[in-house]
């Protein structure tokens, strides 16, 4: 099987089992290490990227679904110096071990680009779990990352 | 960690040389003669300290980072007495760095394992000293190129300040100092009260390299030819291959190789954590993935293929109605049972749980001909290079290991049976090894959270004082195939006989029963503390309020006057009653404690002393007529002795509150058919943040004395002060962890 789509940007090709999770061409192929295993189920939430700017869980898309779809991974994520959902996760100290993180940095901005202003209870629908248990630290990053983007606006 | 306390440390003072590029580099070194180490500045690995020729000045992480933040915390001790400014500071990983050219092996950098929160105890004394020693370097220097004397020199954020004004950056200093040799004695530290690092809250070092996505954890590794492994272990509890087909998987494009590493060898203290299994080798994880899922194995069942969850409830209930091991007994507990007016028992059940770093286990190997190399998130490092060197016989002095950021720990990579699979991997075939633990692997083969059976008794006198206690716990002991462990001694991972209330009831008797189990046990964060203070503190409350009495009042009588006690276990040697009144006061003032509240709504209070640390939450929850609970407020208070890193403290207190009340409230391993039932994060619900508190407060309640560490005291109330909210909004007492569904089940009986 061969299949073509941009990650980050950069038109990609790939050639051989279709079958192979997204999540596993990036880290061994793409060599884009990002993106974190965490179940390998789409339970976790860890290998979230963004597909056509839409939060995916990485581990649950086969390549021979993907061509000409768009992925975004934390790397391809604020090129020109970080994103405002980066530099928030900074200023309020969320990681802890960190390795959760680049998953719930996606999924923070696939919310704020359909929602501009989250309310607690739609902050509540990100599923992607933190075994540090940063999830407070988390909602405030969100929060602040809300009033930069809409200040910036 | 028996053999972490076995490497002897002599007292070790710093080399100083200049680098080639112009660095004034400052390594530990135990003396000239006995040191096995080439120079440090022909020695990379070795350094501890750089001043960069800009100034920068770049500090050795010595220890294992596994969320815990010692990364950040421990270059802060450094950075305070070495008077660096912080915001020049850059933090780079130290390797495990033993020095073997002694008669016995020494750590160059202190202990670098993470376990029982002693990164930061551990590191206080030495990381100053050596701190120290180089602003005494630094000041000497200035003192000989000012022609004044080093006592009228004094430091500030990287630069030494004359008297008149005039100041030098460290780094102008480099070359003079690197001349310079320290006296024999310890150099003087710091005054707290000049403080300028310590004690400030101070982000995580990696904050930028974790949000995008450059911090390397061990899945992450990449070396020239480095080949995947995943490994089918045998699921029941020491069973073996009985038969093996593994010609599809071969088949599978990409895998090269499929090798079966063998199980358990009795009376091997490495491999006695293996479970048999089989590995296949190939190009990258994928194909192993394909490869594996191609594998046709038959396994036997072992001696232990009739183990249920069910069967260790009845054993453990049996074992209760039995006379166990005593191991405290205070006093009279008969006495003061048949002079009670009242007796008051409980029975509580505390699970199996999994560690389920996020991270799951896994290992960079490289075996060749006569070195290895170990690059691997990991918890004990000097356990991973005995690993090595007991599967390959290859020297410890010639495995190097490296550690990288670790993706969680919780006690997980205590245990180095991943490396110990990866170098026999690597062994069979020659090849660099990724060895990777998926989740279902990691659920199914962990070294588990002790299950128990906890009966608890108090006696009261008629005027309502507790004159006896009983704690009887029947539990499947966490050191069952620990190396040199008599079966006499392992009740001692189970029942601390100086923790709370010990001392403070004068008839106190504590008894320990031995459950028969096969699954694999270890130590999982707060080691005992999270089973014994969730039974303890929701005892205290049942007494309370069995006899009318108010549960914080209860808690303050038992402690008593304020005054320092024994405490022989680890987090001694004094347990001071004060200071955990102080924490508990402090969260029941917040929360508002004594207040009328609505229908449905409750507060419940807990406070624990864990590993030197003092802890204690308050939570108003609300629950619905269906038994969902809502957190309204949790507020923590703890005490670690000086703060090091407010930020970090917070935030470990933070975390520590979600994993009790995620762990207690959705999580279990259950045994079934001698093997493990849950096999991903669907059947081991982690809490997502829709079910958590929106919000955990923490007070850190500063105090003079030396600092404790801090990844351990903010899970072992959190539990029960949950379960106390939920009596006092419902009426309903859970006993029985975890609590999901139950709450709901008792409200609809009614």
């Amino acid at each position: 099987m061969s299949v073509r789509f941009p990650v980050n940007g950069v038109e990609r090709e790939f050639h051989g089992d279709g079958e192979m999770p997204l999540l596993w061409y990036l880290r061994d192929h793409a060599q884009l290490t990002g993106t974190k295993f965490g179940c390998g189920g789409g339970f976790c939430g860890a290998c979230t990227v963004l597909v056509n700017g839409a939060a995916m869980r990485s581990c649950l898309l086969p390549l021979s679904t993907l061509a000409g779809r768009s992925v975004t991974t934390i790397e391809g994520l604020g090129t020109s110096g970080l994103h405002a959902v980066q530099k928030a996760w900074i200023e309020e100290d969320v990681a802890q071990c960190g390795y959760c993180q680049a998953g719930q940095v996606m999924a923070a901005v696939a919310l704020l680009e359909r929602n501009s202003d989250p309310s607690p209870d739609e902050i509540d629908t990100i599923t992607n779990l933190c075994r540090c248990g940063t999830y407070a630290r988390i909602r405030r990053a969100i929060a602040r990352a809300a009033r930069e983007m809409r200040t910036a606006k | 960690m028996n053999a972490l306390a076995a490497l002897v440390t002599r007292r070790l003072f710093l080399q100083a040389s200049l680098s080639a590029t112009g660095a004034l580099v400052l390594t530990p070194v135990f003396g000239q003669a006995a040191d096995a180490l080439p120079p440090p500045a022909e020695n990379p690995l070795g350094v501890l300290i750089r001043i960069e020729p800009d100034n920068r000045v770049v500090i050795g992480a010595t220890g294992a980072e596994i969320g815990q933040g010692v990364k950040t915390s421990l270059p802060m001790i450094l950075a305070e007495e070495l008077d660096a400014d912080w915001a020049l500071v850059a933090v780079e990983q130290m390797p495990m760095m033993i020095d073997f050219g002694g008669e016995q092996p020494r750590w160059r950098f202190g202990s670098q394992g993470a376990g029982g929160s002693t990164s930061i105890p551990d590191g206080w004394a030495e990381l100053r000293q050596f701190g120290a020693q180089g602003r005494w370097l630094l000041r000497q220097a200035a003192a000989a190129e000012w022609g004044i004397p080093a006592a009228d020199v004094k430091t500030g954020a990287s630069h030494v300040l004359h008297p008149d004004g005039r100041r030098l950056p460290y780094a102008a200093l480099a070359a003079a100092a690197a001349k310079l040799s320290l006296p024999a004695e310890p150099v003087p530290l710091k005054a707290p009260s000049e403080y300028r690092v310590i004690g400030r809250p101070r982000g995580v070092v990696d904050a930028t390299d974790i949000v995008t996505g450059r911090a390397r954890y061990g899945i992450d590794v990449q070396e020239p030819d480095a080949r995947v492994a995943v490994m089918l272990r045998c699921p029941y509890f020491d069973g073996d291959i009985a038969r093996l087909d593994d010609a599809a998987a071969r088949a599978v494009p990409g895998v090269r190789a499929v090798v079966v590493v063998p199980g358990p060898k009795p009376g091997e203290p490495i491999t006695a954590n293996l479970a048999t299994g089989v590995a296949v080798v190939a190009d990258d994880t994928w194909s192993a993935l394909k490869g594996r899922a191609a594998l046709k194995v038959e396994w036997t069942r072992g001696p232990f293929a009739a183990e249920s969850s069910a069967a260790l409830d009845e054993q453990a209930a049996s074992l209760l109605a039995t006379t166990g091991q005593v191991v405290r007994n205070d006093g009279d507990f008969d006495a003061a049972t048949r002079e009670a007016a009242r007796v008051v028992k409980a029975r509580y059940r505390i699970p199996f749980v999994s560690h389920a770093p996020l991270e799951a286990p896994c290992a960079f190997v490289h075996v060749s001909a006569d070195r290895a190399r170990v690059v691997a998130p990991l918890q004990q490092p000097s356990g991973a290079s005995r690993a090595v060197n007991a599967v390959t016989g290859i020297p410890r002095p010639a495995i190097t290991v490296e550690m990288t950021r670790a993706g969680g720990g919780f006690g997980r990579r205590l245990t180095n049976d991943f490396v110990a699979e990866a170098a026999f991997v690597s062994k069979a075939t020659g090849w660099p090894v990724k060895l990777m633990w998926t989740r279902s692997d990691d659920l199914q083969h962990d070294f588990f959270r002790p299950f128990g059976h906890h009966e608890l008794a108090a006696t009261l006198d008629a005027g309502r004082q507790v004159t006896g206690w009983t704690h009887r716990l029947a539990s499947a002991s966490k050191y069952y195939r620990r190396a040199g462990v008599e079966p006499a001694d392992l009740w001692t991972a189970e029942l601390y006989p100086d923790d709370f209330p010990a001392k403070l009831v004068p008839n106190y008797r504590l008894e320990w029963h031995p459950v028969t189990s096969g699954i694999p046990r270890g130590s999982w964060r707060a080691p005992a503390h999270t089973a014994n203070a969730f039974a303890v503190q929701s005892f205290v409350d049942e007494v309370a309020h069995a006899t009318g009495e108010d549960p914080l009042a209860l808690r303050l009588a038992l402690l008593g006057a304020d005054r320092e006690l024994e405490y022989a276990q680890h987090g001694g040697p004094k347990f001071h009653t004060g200071r955990l009144r102080a924490v508990l006061e402090r969260v029941a003032a917040d929360i508002g404690w004594g207040r009328k509240l609505a229908p449905g709504r409750g507060i419940g209070l807990a406070a624990h002393f864990t590993f030197g640390g003092y802890a204690a939450h308050a939570m108003e929850i609300a629950v619905s007529p269906e038994g969902a609970i809502a957190f309204e407020r949790v507020v923590c208070a703890v005490d670690v002795g000086r703060p090091i890193n407010p930020l970090g403290i917070a935030a470990q207190m933070q975390g520590g509150t979600i994993d009790g009340l995620s762990t207690a409230m959705n999580l279990e391993i259950s045994i079934n058919g001698g093997r493990v039932v849950q096999s991903n994060f669907n059947d081991y619900p982690l809490a997502p943040m829709a079910q958590m508190p929106r919000d955990v407060e923490v007070h850190v309640v500063e105090s003079p004395a030396d600092p404790a560490g801090c990844g351990e005291m903010g899970i072992p109330t959190a539990a029960p002060a949950l379960a106390n909210a939920i009596f006092a909004a419902t009426g309903v007492r859970i006993r029985n962890l975890p609590m999901r569904g139950q709450l709901a089940e008792a409200l609809k009986q009614g």
